[in-house]
């Protein structure tokens, strides 16, 4: 049986989130009532003049300079021609031959692959080459009723930045983690919130299968109606072996649209490449060019430190495992809320506070769906339960209570520790008291201990954590049990 | 006049206009005789000429980020032949 090749590339439309549209100052605003944040230019009407969003260029160039692309020096607008209800000026203002950003590429986190595949990645470290990224502008969107199609234009006009990879992916898994790793560097860099449930991030595949020993890429499939990243995996799934079979049985695959139906689990034809558009694209007679060195300059102070980057700090500066570093970089936010607790006392180990950031903080929150933003648990907060930890002040299964009641109330972990009564008898006098009754209460056990029986300094320890219920600090009385019994 | 080859039909078609025979004979004509006046630049050494994407030397017209105030649904319905619930109603498309 021949082996078979997948070539995937991915066009990605990311909303940007500024205030006003691309062409016209009307509000971006996603929820609002139908038709109210629009204007002659995003409705179309005769003789209505476009002006550039500077914010939406910068925007896009910063994305360039964080997926490291060229950007030209003089960019231009085009006008894509077709007719469609969603687009009343039958042509969309978008970018042609000189783009705003140019190559680059978007690196795969190995937490960006489905939590069933990291443990299987094929190509580590791999970075997913870009073939350009151009400004545009969105659509309307249609409602289809039995009546006939309904149309609001308050999206109409929103600043779309189109994302278009290289024929560089291999697998569904690639292109999984393809889509989260780039959202979360959209996100890092706060130029778009990039959810793909809300539709502010889309995705068209590109999909072609063709015999291992074929040269040349086999026929170009295009998948539309792709609503969520996990959609993009089954809808990969399912065309691949779809065409392999196609190919098996000695059939022709020709270029065509296909739509994804997630609900059945399969993919419907939509047209074939003799139904294509003819888009004729020329330059906007409305619009004029622009240069582009002086934003790229300024932009390049507001370019965040990305997730990798991030992360390869963590493990060097905190001593944290990359595992960790890459669960702590996953999400801005995270990353601050962790570098806080450790700056909250620098004696306290960071290795130490990643830990019940991840295993205690994410913990609760995801199993009481909640979100960082909702935690009442504070940097500072955490840092003070685990010095407490640290200090032997508490015992590690007394901190988890001493969490559970933080994470649930917000109280410090000093009053917590106050109410519970947990507050371990330190002061080494009442020890002592406490280990002199032990002695003086088990003479063959202390004979054991200095025959070289070790275990029998555990089994003291414990009779003095029982007589003192629980509140003396083991690690003081070991010390001071070992010093009475020499 | 040179032959451009133009398939008026196509072009027609993409414009979404219905041209009878003599109709797409004269446009046929009209739009060679448009070609030629372009092809005129043919006769001219435009090597040292740089291209530009607008007839004006002129760039970096934009504006800030900051949003203004919109048509009310009313305003932006006025012209509308049909309207439901607020919105724009026309024959109902089926594809994308």
């Amino acid at each position: 049986m021949p082996r078979y090749i997948t070539t995937i590339g991915l066009e990605v439309h990311a909303q940007l989130n500024t205030r006003s549209k691309m062409f016209c100052p009307c509000a971006v605003e996603y929820g609002a009532e139908p038709n109210t944040r629009t204007c002659p230019v995003c409705l179309g009407l005769p003789g209505a003049l476009p002006v550039l969003n500077l914010a939406a260029i910068e925007k896009t160039i910063l994305t360039g300079l964080m997926l490291d692309c060229r950007t030209p020096d003089i960019s231009k607008w085009d006008r894509k021609n077709y007719f469609y209800p969603d687009m009343p000026k039958n042509y969309q203002l978008t970018q042609f031959d000189q783009p705003l950003c140019i190559g680059g590429g978007v690196p795969l986190y190995e937490l960006s692959y489905p939590k069933d595949a990291q443990k299987t990645i094929k190509n580590p470290g791999k970075v997913v080459k870009l073939t350009r990224i151009h400004l545009e502008e969105d659509v309307g969107k249609s409602t289809h009723t039995g009546a006939g199609t309904l149309l609001d234009f308050n999206r109409a006009g929103t600043p779309l930045m189109e994302i278009v990879s290289d024929p560089d992916l291999e697998t569904a898994e690639e292109a999984f983690a393809y889509l989260n790793s780039l959202r979360q560097i959209l996100i890092y860099g706060g130029v778009s919130e990039a959810d793909m449930e809300k539709g502010q991030m889309r995705c068209d595949v590109n999909i072609s299968v063709r015999p291992e020993e074929q040269k040349e890429l086999g026929a170009k499939i295009e998948l539309k109606n792709l609503n969520s990243v996990s959609a993009v995996r089954r809808a990969i799934h399912h065309e691949v072996a779809r065409q392999t079979e196609c190919l098996e049985r000695g059939e022709k695959l020709v270029q065509s649209t296909r739509r994804w139906d997630d609900d059945r689990g399969e993919t419907q034809l939509m047209r074939t490449k003799e139904d294509a558009h003819d888009y004729r694209y020329f330059p906007d007679p409305d619009l004029l060019p622009i240069h582009t060195s002086p934003i790229l300059e300024r932009m390049r102070v507001h370019k965040p430190e990305l997730p990798h980057e991030k992360c390869a700090r963590f493990v060097q500066d905190y001593a944290v495992s990359a595992y960790d570093a890459n669960v702590l970089a996953s999400e801005k936010p995270l990353a601050n809320w962790f570098e806080q607790a450790v700056a909250a006392d620098t004696k306290v180990p960071a290795k130490k506070i990643a830990n019940w950031v991840i295993n205690e903080l994410l913990g609760h929150l995801n199993a009481s769906n909640a979100t960082l933003a909702d935690s009442k648990v504070t940097p500072q907060a955490l840092n003070q339960l685990v010095a407490d930890v640290e200090l032997g002040k508490i015992s590690n299964n007394q901190a988890k209570e001493v969490f559970e009641e933080m994470f649930a109330t917000g109280e410090t972990p000093v009053t917590i520790i106050k109410q519970k009564g947990f507050e371990q008898v330190s002061d080494s006098g009442a020890i002592e008291k406490l280990c002199d009754e032990v002695i003086a209460a088990n003479p063959a056990k202390v004979a054991e201990f200095k025959a070289g029986n070790d275990k029998v300094l555990n089994w003291m320890t414990g009779q003095i954590m029982k007589s003192s219920s629980g509140k003396a600090n083991p690690k003081v009385v070991g010390d001071v049990l070992r010093g009475k019994l020499g | 006049m040179a032959n451009h080859h133009i398939d008026i039909h196509h072009v027609a078609k993409l414009a979404r206009l219905k041209l009878s025979d003599s109709e797409a004979a004269t446009y046929t004509l009209q739009l060679d005789h448009i070609l030629d006046y372009i092809a005129a630049l043919d006769q001219h050494d435009l090597d040292a000429a740089m291209p530009t994407a607008h007839a004006e030397a002129v760039f970096d017209v934009w504006r800030h980020d900051e949003p203004r105030p919109s048509f009310t649904n009313e305003q932006s319905l006025a012209n509308a032949p049909k309207k439901s619930q607020g919105q724009f109603q026309m024959p109902r498309v089926v594809e994308e």
